[in-house]
């Protein structure tokens, strides 16, 4: 009835017309709006998910550095081997989740179907090595020594073996040149964990999956260095992986070599040093125990006094670095890790801590100076010392009158060093300490640099323990509890002792203080604590910062960046008294306890001085720790065995030795030069030339060998001196020449994939 | 200007009188609906460049041939425009006598995709394959003819000035009349064609002043009726998952959150200018399905961008815009009936289609109006444009 004449059109048509129009241009809306939102608002988010998904990178491994001598032996370097791997992957997708393709693959590599699932399967909590803790997505390498026929055959046969590969890779080699070890230095690499990677993901050096990260030692250390950059080439792909875009490369970096001070002959050295050294006390009878010696485990330092480089370090019980290399097997995981064999992964040079005995005495002399005392005494040198009812006794309770600080180094006479320390405890307050007590004696062994970290460029190192007021207060807080429950007043030793602890181990009390004066105790020192100690009193009192790197060349030789010599400190001596304290340990070379390894066995003193200290320190319920600090002008030489027996016994003959070889000594103390492996420190880095390769000298097959030959006189010095140098067929050089042949197959196979 | 151009300006002459003609006040040309008219042109010249940089690498689908898809877009939309011209040179008018045989043949038409002469691609049976690799998607026209049919049988009697309203049997007929078709669309199963045509009716029903209770009972029927779709079971598997990765698109990205899930990568990737024709990282490499057909819209997010996508949902709003207009501008209740039908129409498959690539609407195979490939799909919303403009031309000019 309300017609609207223009249009015939009833209201209700018309609203309900209008209701759609503003209903559409609302649903238009909303698609701007979530247009808006999703393109402007989150559009880089988007953007990200985007490259993504069309991205893929192949990426090409950087060739790791190689870890060199002092004269360009490589320690460590890269081979090309035939590596077979499965991609997990692959295998899972098929129906018995690769089952069948791994004992088909067993079969070409002629191993057991066991060895190769176990070495497909993923590590967890539950699964015991070999397995793989990499990440599930690279392929998972087999073996590493695959023979360029089986290869052939897998890669021929592609269809019977889906997800399986078989592919030349560099892989890293330690070729242990004159059966040099040098493994806890050089340390070792293992596949990247999925923490790392996402830890790395952000910084400047990402982890590629495939990479290699080294776990330990300068593998470790200098992993940056080392590790170069990894080549990424970027395809843009399409939905089934085909490639559709440019590629946009970054070209592989190949990693620096690590220049280093280790002389790998110095090295081979004093590891069969200190090995024979091990093996010969086992043979001594300990009248304490009524038992051989153990000798379970010994380190060897041998640093240059001027710089603190390390020249050569060894620690036993040792390993072969190759074990790690393609994955590590399970009876070789089992043997590094277990304590039958007493953890040869541990560079005890750097992780060994033990009471240092009388080699600790240098700090308490120089201690006893600064608190006051003449150096030149006389301080009495009585066949015991008693406090209250305890008596303390000089070693094997000898006496030497009055005697000086300097004389007391060298017969190693303890008493003195007890007087000295209970009186200074005693002008400290004795058990209640004064406020603004002096202790020097403890004061002094701080500034040695005991009780931290030298800062050596190896990880992991341990800081020794200085047991002053602070430290016995701290140890008693952690252990009283246990103490207080175990102690009893009348029961055995460690009951009375853990009731004592319990009663005032909170304090520091005369007995330890005597203790500690003579390096025993809760004292704990690291050999290369003391080897920096050494050779500070030799270099004039700087303690230098340890070091293994000396140099990081780039690949093509053109950037050398050197690792220069730095210092955390000086020993808080005067120089006149260090010159007195530097004439004592000559004399216990020549007149002291370890004149009957030098001096009196025919030592060219007068040429190259000596200067040693030796030290066995006694461990509640162990054979005594043999230790033996040496140094000259340009070396110092630390040596200890863990229930070896006396210093000078046990370790005396095998420093001796690692000297003979240095000077080039031999028995009768004639210097041969051309005998000498290195009478001064090698100065000059080797040469990188811009391809890659590097001079270096030949290693004969056994630096050791040579040098107890020479020394024997069995060899003519001209014969050794080419052994060194160039191959002459003698029976030994046919040997080496045996192992070059073998290196040389590698290389052809290389050539053949 | 030459002598040669007065010349040849004087030897036209007669032609230039035709094209005056064509212009002159009250001619068809003046009276056509140019902004709706331009917007489908420019929708469906766009629609070619995106449906070409969708297809260019696919060669599992051109056949070697990176112009196949192309090439077929503008001559589909040639002869979509060839249908609109019929279409107006008929007019609505006319063609509202043959409105029961376009119907019949449409229903026809459909049948014939349930009989074996259908064909199914990507799980609906919506298909009848021609001869010379042409196939025809019958869904389409009943779009149209369920329309035009609904609008014929309630607008009779109000424009005849019977009723003011159509009453509650005619009511019923329409509704009996767009069921049927929509019944059997439902068993290919073709479920976002009946979502369209559930609209289109509720359109329908709404511009014919048909009583506010058929308007809230049909919602509410749809409502129970999609409740109780739901519960019976009558969706397909892959329907169930294509709802279930809408909710909730992380739930599989592999599986049926794919498409979304890529979906929303290439739009949100596009960023305010896009990453430029023939640039888009997930275009080329064929990340998103389908893109060239229901998915298209998801290439002019990534290549073009915000202001790409914008333009496209401008132009259809150009369009819908001003069919409201003729809805509301026409004396005839049949005129408006149509044109409000192809409202809700093209209203509901733009929101449905490009919400879908938006992740706000769940994915149904539904094509962009002039945007996607597809013949069928053209030619149904070009005989659209044409009845809209016929509607428009053939009012009387007011004023």
């Amino acid at each position: 009835m309300t017609n609207i004449p223009e249009t015939g059109r009833t209201p209700r048509v018309q609203i309900r017309l209008i209701v759609i129009q503003v209903l559409v241009l609302s649903l238009l809306g909303t698609l701007g709006g979530r247009l808006w939102y999703l393109q402007i608002r989150e559009g880089d988010a988007y953007a990200k998910e985007a490259s993504g998904n069309h991205v893929q990178q192949v990426v090409q491994p950087a060739v790791r550095g190689s870890i060199l001598d002092a004269r360009g032996v490589p320690l460590a370097d890269n081979e090309t081997r035939l590596v077979v791997s499965a991609s997990r992957t692959d295998l899972l997708k098929m129906k018995d989740d690769g089952e069948a393709v791994l004992t088909k693959l067993a079969a070409v590599l002629g191993m057991t179907p066991k060895e190769v699932r176990e070495k497909v399967r993923l590590c967890d909590a539950e699964t015991p090595q070999p397995c793989w803790n990499g990440s599930p997505y690279q392929p998972i390498p087999i073996t590493d020594e695959a023979t360029p026929k089986q290869a052939l055959q897998i890669r021929e046969r592609a269809e019977d073996f889906p997800g399986i590969t078989a592919e030349p890779q560099a892989l890293r080699r330690y070729p242990s040149p004159g059966e040099s070890n040098t493994a806890q230095v050089l340390g070792y690499l293992s596949p990247v964990t999925d923490e790392e990677l996402q830890q790395a993901q952000d910084t400047d050096s990402p982890y590629l999956r495939s990479d290699q990260v080294g776990r330990s030692g300068l593998e470790r250390q200098y992993d940056k260095q080392l590790r170069g950059k990894a080549g990424v080439t970027r395809y843009e792909v399409d939905n089934l992986g085909r490639v559709i875009g440019q590629a946009k490369a970054d070209a592989a970096q190949p990693g620096s070599n690590l220049v280093t001070s280790i002389d790998a002959r110095v090295q081979r050295v004093a590891e069969y040093e200190l090995n024979q050294a091990m093996k010969d006390a086992r043979k001594e009878w300990d009248r304490n125990t009524n038992e051989p010696y153990k000798a379970d485990s010994g380190a060897v330092i041998v640093m240059e006094a001027k710089t603190g480089r390390i020249v050569a370090m060894a620690s036993n019980p040792t390993y072969d670095p190759n074990a790690w290399v393609g994955g590590i097997s399970a009876k070789d995981y089992k043997r590094l890790t277990g304590k039958a064999s007493n953890y040869p992964l541990l560079n005890r040079a750097i992780q060994g801590q033990s009471a240092p005995g009388s080699i600790f005495k240098v700090v308490p002399t120089a201690a006893a100076v600064n608190a006051g005392y003449s150096f030149d005494g006389p301080y009495q040198c009585s066949s015991s010392y008693s406090i209250g009812g305890q008596v303390f006794k000089n070693f094997e309770s000898k006496g030497y009158g009055p005697i000086s600080l300097g004389r007391a180094l060298e017969v190693s006479c303890d008493t003195v060093f007890y007087r000295l320390s209970h009186e200074e405890w005693k002008r400290d307050g004795g058990t209640k300490p004064k406020k603004n007590a002096n202790d020097w004696f403890y004061k002094t062994a701080h500034q040695f640099g005991l009780g931290a970290e030298t800062g050596i460029d190896l990880p992991n190192e341990v800081t020794g323990r200085v047991p002053d007021r602070q430290w016995k207060l701290d140890y008693w807080k952690a252990n009283k509890d246990a103490w207080c429950k175990y102690g009893k007043r009348d029961g055995s030793y460690a009951e009375k002792i853990a009731y004592e602890n319990c009663l005032e181990g909170n304090r520091l009390r005369a007995g330890d203080s005597v203790n500690y004066s003579i390096g025993q105790g809760d004292t704990l020192v690291t050999p290369i604590q003391m080897a920096t100690i050494y050779s500070a009193i030799s270099n004039g009192g700087t303690l230098y910062d340890p070091t293994v790197g000396k140099a990081v060349v780039s690949a093509d030789g053109k950037t050398v960046e050197e690792i220069k010599p730095t210092s955390h400190g000086k020993l808080p001596i005067s120089k006149q008294t260090l010159a007195s304290m530097d004439d004592a340990l000559a004399g216990v070379a020549t007149r002291g306890t370890a004149a009957w390894r030098f001096a009196d066995v025919g030592w060219p003193q007068d040429k190259i001085p000596m200067h040693a200290k030796t030290g066995t320190a006694e461990v509640y319920g162990k054979q005594t720790t043999s230790w033996f600090a040496t140094y000259t002008k340009d070396y110092s030489v630390v040596m200890t065995i863990s229930q070896g027996g006396t210093g000078s016994g046990a370790s005396g003959p095998a420093v001796r030795n690692i000297y003979d070889a240095l000077y080039g000594v031999s028995d009768d103390g004639e210097i041969n030069k051309k005998n000498a492996l290195l009478p001064t420190p090698q100065k000059s880095l080797p040469k990188v030339r811009t391809d890659g390769t590097i001079t270096s000298p030949k290693v004969s097959k056994d630096p050791a060998k040579d040098q107890r030959a020479s020394q024997k006189g069995e060899a003519e010095p001209d014969e050794q001196q080419l052994a060194g140098t160039v191959a002459t067929p003698t029976p030994e050089n046919r040997d080496t020449r045996r192992r070059r042949r073998r290196a040389r197959r590698r290389g052809s196979r290389r050539m053949l994939t | 200007m030459t002598g040669a151009n007065s010349f040849q300006v004087s030897g036209y002459g007669p032609e230039r009188a035709g094209w005056t003609r064509l212009f002159a006040r009250d001619s068809l040309a003046r009276r056509l609906d140019w902004p709706i008219l331009l917007s489908a042109i420019a929708l469906s010249l766009i629609g070619s460049i995106l449906v070409f940089s969708a297809t260019r690498n696919r060669t599992e689908l051109n056949q070697g041939d990176q112009y196949y898809f192309l090439i077929r877009h503008i001559l589909n939309t040639g002869i979509g425009i060839a249908l609109m011209i019929g279409t107006v040179w008929l007019g609505h008018r006319a063609l509202r006598t043959a409105v029961p045989i376009l119907y019949g043949v449409s229903v026809f038409l459909i049948l014939l995709v349930l009989t074996p002469l259908g064909s199914t691609i990507n799980g609906a049976h919506s298909w009848i394959k021609l001869p010379g690799g042409f196939s025809l998607q019958p869904s389409e026209f009943v779009k149209v003819t369920i329309i035009l049919g609904m609008a014929m049988l309630l607008a009779t009697r109000v424009d005849a000035g019977d009723k003011q309203y159509p009453d509650h049997r005619t009511v019923v007929q329409a509704l009996g009349l767009a069921a049927v078709p929509m019944l059997i669309v439902l068993l290919m199963p073709d479920l976002g064609s009946v979502m369209v045509m559930v609209v289109i009716v509720l359109g329908v029903l709404l511009a014919s002043g048909s009583s506010n209770r058929w308007v809230f009972g049909l919602i509410g029927a749809g409502t129970m009726g999609a409740i109780a779709v739901w519960q019976l079971g009558v969706l397909d598997d892959y329907q169930i998952a294509r709802f279930a990765a809408f909710a909730n698109p992380e739930l599989d990205p592999a599986g049926v959150g794919y498409n979304t899930n890529q979906a929303r990568i290439a739009i949100g990737s596009g960023g305010l200018a896009g990453s430029g024709l023939f640039h888009g990282s997930q275009t080329t490499g064929q990340f998103v399905p389908e893109q060239q057909t229901d998915f298209v819209f998801t290439v002019a997010g990534e290549e073009l961008g915000f202001i790409g996508g914008g333009l496209i949902i401008l132009l259809l709003g150009v369009i819908l815009w001003r069919a409201c207009r003729i809805a509301r501008e026409t004396t005839e209740l049949y005129g408006t009936i149509v044109a409000a039908g192809i409202v809700a129409w093209f209203a509901f498959q733009a929101f449905e289609n490009i919400g879908m690539t938006l992740g706000i609407m769940p994915v149904t195979g539904l094509p962009l109006p002039f945007v996607s490939y597809g013949g069928s799909s053209m030619f149904a919303v070009w005989v659209a444009v044409g009845l809209l403009q016929s509607i428009r031309v053939q009012r009387p000019m007011s004023a």
